[in-house]
């Protein structure tokens, strides 16, 4: 898997996660992604993105474009050096919210990418990458 | 600070979404949204969110959010302009919103809302 392109954009307040969301975009048009996947994958992004915020405090997202013997990706990684997440399978429940909100953020991302993966500790931080190919 | 604008046309209260949207943003509407329709007793809001390309479950609650509030301040409120991949996403979200009517563009939102203030 060779990545095409990457970089990594500041997520430290709330006018960030649209300024995410906009590279998202730009990206997401880049690998020739079709307009409801993008349309998926950039609102993925905003929910991902406002919990780094809201819940980790800031953070960073690392972005890249890969290409898998010619099926190109976007690969987003948002990271924070929070709290952490202390229980990941509630964190992951429909529905589910320790901040007032639907708890629908880490739930409907999940379900509006091809891969998720949930890397968190209390104390150390959350890091989530999600991938959509094209 | 940045707002979006509420326009008043008869009985109804017309707000054109064009930016894109932050929770402050959404907050603040949610509020001007009130109190506009308390000050002038609007029967009716129509919501235009044609211009939006995503609409993430933080928007979605504040769409919902006013749709409810309205009722109770004796005002419908109709959603317009959601374009097909923004719903796609929505439903896959989880968001389904149950308690906000819906009408494909302006026009026919405008009908709708004239039929439920009428009856």
């Amino acid at each position: 898997m060779n990545v095409r392109s990457s970089g990594t954009q500041p997520i430290r307040v709330e006018q960030d996660v649209v300024l995410a969301r906009q590279t998202a975009r730009k990206l997401a048009t880049e690998c020739g992604m079709r307009l409801v996947d993008l349309t998926k994958m950039v609102t993925a992004v905003s929910e991902l993105a406002r919990n780094t915020v809201v819940y980790g405090g800031g953070g960073d997202m690392d972005w890249e474009i890969i290409d898998d013997f010619g099926r190109i990706g976007l690969r987003l990684v948002f990271r924070d050096e929070g709290p952490g997440i202390p229980d990941i399978k509630l964190a992951l429940t429909d529905g589910w919210t320790s901040g007032g909100g639907l708890g629908l953020g880490l739930t409907g991302a999940r379900r509006l990418v091809d891969e998720f993966e949930l890397d968190t500790a209390p104390g150390e931080g959350t890091r989530i990458t999600v991938t959509r190919w094209t | 600070m940045e707002r979006i604008p509420i326009l008043k046309m008869g009985d109804f209260l017309l707000v054109t979404i064009q930016v894109d949207m932050y929770d402050q943003l959404a907050l603040t509407l949610q509020d001007d949204l009130t109190e506009r329709i308390s000050r002038t007793s609007a029967r009716g809001v129509l919501i235009d969110i044609t211009a939006l390309d995503m609409v993430d479950s933080f928007i979605g609650r504040m769409i919902d959010t006013i749709s409810s509030l309205s009722k109770i301040m004796d005002a419908e409120t109709v959603l317009v302009g959601m374009q097909p991949a923004v719903a796609i996403t929505l439903v896959e979200l989880g968001l389904y919103l149950p308690g906000v009517s819906t009408a494909l563009d302006v026009e026919r939102g405008m009908k709708l809302l004239e039929q439920r203030v009428r009856l």
